[in-house]
């Protein structure tokens, strides 16, 4: 990538109306229509328009994030591609934080600039099938050797697996210590031997997940993310930002799970009976009153104000969907006996709207497991909110080879 | 958009509020008064009302009051709902208030008894009961038959009167009219029987007019009490996590175990978005919204629940200290009960978002 790399820019940060003329030139050097995607994306990287409050060079300008939507607006009146943030989610959301924050400058210049494209796709190894709320007691073994390290174990609920070129991973380096300290970040190639990707299907069917089999994988040591041993802080950036996050936009009235279901209730009044009524109305409310939670949890943001509020939103969106699809099966009767299809397909997207009532209604129950179970967040809210005592901790100080698994 | 957040200015009125209530309404001055039949003898309302200047907040400056907004309103609503105030602030500064201001600055006898709620001399209230929802005003045939549940009509001078002839003022000591106290389920906001036994009362409007302003009066009403149940349940649930963190049992602080964790957890989930439906619907009414009736009937049917739980919860995590007498959760649960059924229990506004969100019943 380096023969289009920018020379770092020295100037000083610019402005919203530096950036606005600095997005016009871009626009104007590659007119979107006449420029092929990826040109087009590499260019604005190089520009530094990617993710305006990454450093220069790195796709960004140093500039406050706050900035990144003055350039959005001009690229979206112009029509310009972008760069697809759902698909390339993981990468955006969770590699990319992490290596900037921890990773050497040789990493960053080499990982940051595909990922942003969407040339290279990434994907998760956290999760064990023996440690998912519990992730510090992962099982998969990392062994020094030489200038490498040599991993073995198993990861499982890995989205977009099948699809992607590198991974995050966390892996135990030291069985001897406590479990939080003997855990190492790595960045593991995909397309080397030993790595196996399985389709995991699911309740809905589907396989949107992997299950990824790792054996005897050798990992080059210049592809380690943090000290040997620091993995869980390392892992606690790219936690954070797995949070669901809500960004600049706002939701419309019924933009959520309870459209759907409103709209069939006015299609079709033959459906409507009075118990279906009353529980449409409270869970219309509800609806109703969570958008407005996250509206205000956006203003606070705005106004730079952040609470702990938005630790609520995913437990609330949860229930919700959970409740609201649940509805759904029932007003649609006999319709809602049936199912679109049980076919194994591989979704490189959830997609909650576009399918079906039944569909909805097995995939939600996912929203109160993924990315972090309800109850672990009650946890969190009860001792981090609200302060009270936390859960009894009989795994901190002991060995991990010592802990009951 | 409706501006959820808190103002410099409605953070600062709080403070304000909140420290004349820490110094003149803490849980035994205010048990002490109930238990005397006399929760006037605070003397809180002469503080709030004509001191600080609270009972005008809604009157427009011209006419003696404050010219501020249902916003500012709302957060003096939560701060006493915070220590479940006995004062008539909701009753007669809201929807008394609200139903004069809806008649008119051209109508001079509104005007100038408006005047008078602002400056604290005089207390008004509606005379229908307190489970009145907006827009469905029971009216009497003329000055003569009985009210029932008429929320602080003991501490009234004034009686706002709905008959068919339209909206009469008449002084609640005047000949022909019996106020007489009930035994109340919330002892912080005691319901009374208002009797007309051919009264004599100015009448304020005809029944057009009249039928607007109560609509208002009740709408600004309803709206503005989800903000008095957010302030309630955050005291419930504050005073449980404070309680609970303290009180030992099997040898930990029984706050510790998950069970009850995850119970204060789900109450603060719910107050959280109770406080956004309540600002909804505070802003809502500040801003004269086309949306205001919805964005009411969405506070109440959501903020009804949250109080009533927060209170309930709070009892029960509480133990045996919670069924006591001395420990004032109870007066929390009593006022929280009785709110859900005041302005129209959260049922009958859900029944009116059928309407206003377009979502009919079955035929």
């Amino acid at each position: 990538m380096t023969e289009n790399s920018p020379q770092p820019d020295n100037t000083a940060q610019p402005d919203a109306e530096a950036l606005r003329l600095r997005t016009r030139e871009l626009l104007a050097a590659h007119p979107p229509a006449s420029t092929g995607r990826t040109d087009f994306l590499r260019a604005r990287f190089d520009a530094g328009l990617a993710w305006v409050h990454y450093p220069a060079g790195l796709g960004g300008l140093g500039t406050p994030r706050s900035l990144q939507s003055v350039v959005d607006a001009e690229l979206e009146a112009a029509g310009a591609p972008d760069n697809d943030p759902r698909r390339i989610g993981i990468g955006l959301g969770m590699a990319a934080p992490t290596i900037l924050r921890y990773g050497t400058d040789e990493q960053k210049r080499r990982f940051l600039r595909p990922l942003w494209v969407g040339d290279e796709v990434w994907c998760q190894l956290f999760s064990e099938p023996g440690a998912g709320s519990d992730l510090a007691a992962l099982a998969t073994r990392a062994v020094r050797d030489g200038d490498h390290w040599t991993v073995t174990g198993q990861k499982v609920w890995t989205s977009s697996a099948h699809l992607a070129r590198w991974a995050i991973l966390i892996a135990r380096t030291d069985p001897d210590v406590p479990k939080h300290r003997g855990i190492t970040y790595f960045i593991c190639d995909m397309t080397d031997p030993g790595v196996e990707v399985r389709p995991l299907r699911q309740i809905t069917g589907e396989a949107e997940f992997n299950e990824v089999f790792l054996t005897g994988v050798r990992i080059p040591d210049t592809h380690r993310l943090g000290p040997v041993g620091d993995g869980w802080k390392v892992a606690q950036t790219t936690l954070m930002n797995e949070r669901v996050s809500i960004g600049g936009s706002r939701i419309p009235r019924e933009g959520g799970m309870i459209g759907p279901v409103v709209k069939t209730w006015r299609e079709r009044p033959e459906l409507r009976t009075h118990d279906l009524h009353q529980r449409l109305l409270a869970l219309w409310v509800e609806a109703e009153v969570a958008r407005l939670t996250g509206e205000r949890l956006r203003q606070q943001l705005v106004a730079g104000q952040p609470g702990p509020e938005g630790s609520g939103m995913k437990l609330t969106f949860a229930r919700l969907n959970q409740e609201i699809s649940g509805l759904e099966v029932e007003l649609l009767g006999e319709e809602g006996l049936l199912y679109s299809d049980w076919t194994m397909s591989r979704p490189e997207l959830v997609d909650f709207t576009g399918r079906d009532a039944g569909y909805r209604y097995l995939r939600s129950k996912g929203n109160s497991i993924e990315g972090g179970t309800s109850e672990v967040l009650l946890n969190i809210v009860a001792e981090r909110v609200l302060g009270l005592p936390s859960e009894p901790r009989n795994d901190k100080d002991a060995a991990w080879k010592d802990l009951a698994r | 958009m409706t501006d959820l957040l808190y103002s410099e200015t409605e953070d600062d009125l709080r403070s304000a509020v909140r420290s004349l209530l820490t110094d003149r309404c803490g849980a035994p001055e205010l048990l002490a008064a109930v238990e005397s039949g006399t929760p006037g003898d605070l003397q809180l309302w002469p503080a709030l009302a004509a001191e600080m200047g609270l009972a005008g907040l809604l009157v427009p400056e011209k006419s003696g009051g404050q010219g501020a907004t249902h916003r500012e309103a709302a957060v003096v609503l939560e701060e006493l709902g915070r220590s479940v105030a006995p004062v008539p602030y909701l009753t007669s500064s809201v929807v008394a208030t609200e139903v004069l201001t809806g008649l008119g600055a051209g109508n001079t006898a509104a005007t100038e008894l408006l005047a008078t709620l602002a400056s604290g001399e005089c207390v008004a209230v509606l005379a229908v009961p307190l489970t009145t929802a907006p827009g469905s005003v029971p009216v009497l045939p003329g000055l003569t038959g009985t009210v029932s549940a008429v929320a602080d009509a003991a501490a009234a001078q004034v009686l706002l009167v709905p008959t068919a002839d339209g909206l009469y003022a008449v002084g609640a000591r005047d000949p022909g009219v019996t106020v007489e106290p009930l035994v109340p389920l919330d002892l912080t906001r005691p319901p009374a029987t208002v009797t007309l036994d051919g009264a004599q009362g100015n009448l304020l409007a005809g029944p057009e007019d009249s039928r607007v302003a109560l609509h208002r009066g009740l709408l600004a009403g309803a709206g503005l009490l989800a903000s008095e149940q957010l302030g309630l349940a955050e005291w419930c649930l504050e005073e449980t996590v404070r309680y609970t963190r303290e009180r030992h049992q099997f040898n930990r602080p029984v706050g510790g175990f998950q069970a009850l964790k995850h119970r204060m957890a789900q109450l603060w989930l719910e107050i959280v978005s109770a406080r956004a439906a309540a600002r909804n619907a505070a802003d809502a009414l500040a801003t004269d919204s086309s949306e205001k009736a919805l964005a009411v009937s969405v506070a109440q049917a959501y903020c009804s629940r949250v109080a009533v739980h927060a209170a309930e919860e709070c009892i029960q995590l509480h133990g045996g200290i919670g069924m006591t007498w001395e420990h004032p959760a109870h007066l929390y649960l009593k006022r929280a009960k009785s709110d859900a059924v005041a302005l129209g229990s959260a049922g009958m506004h859900r029944e009116a978002l059928a309407e206003l969100a377009d979502l009919a019943g079955p035929r």
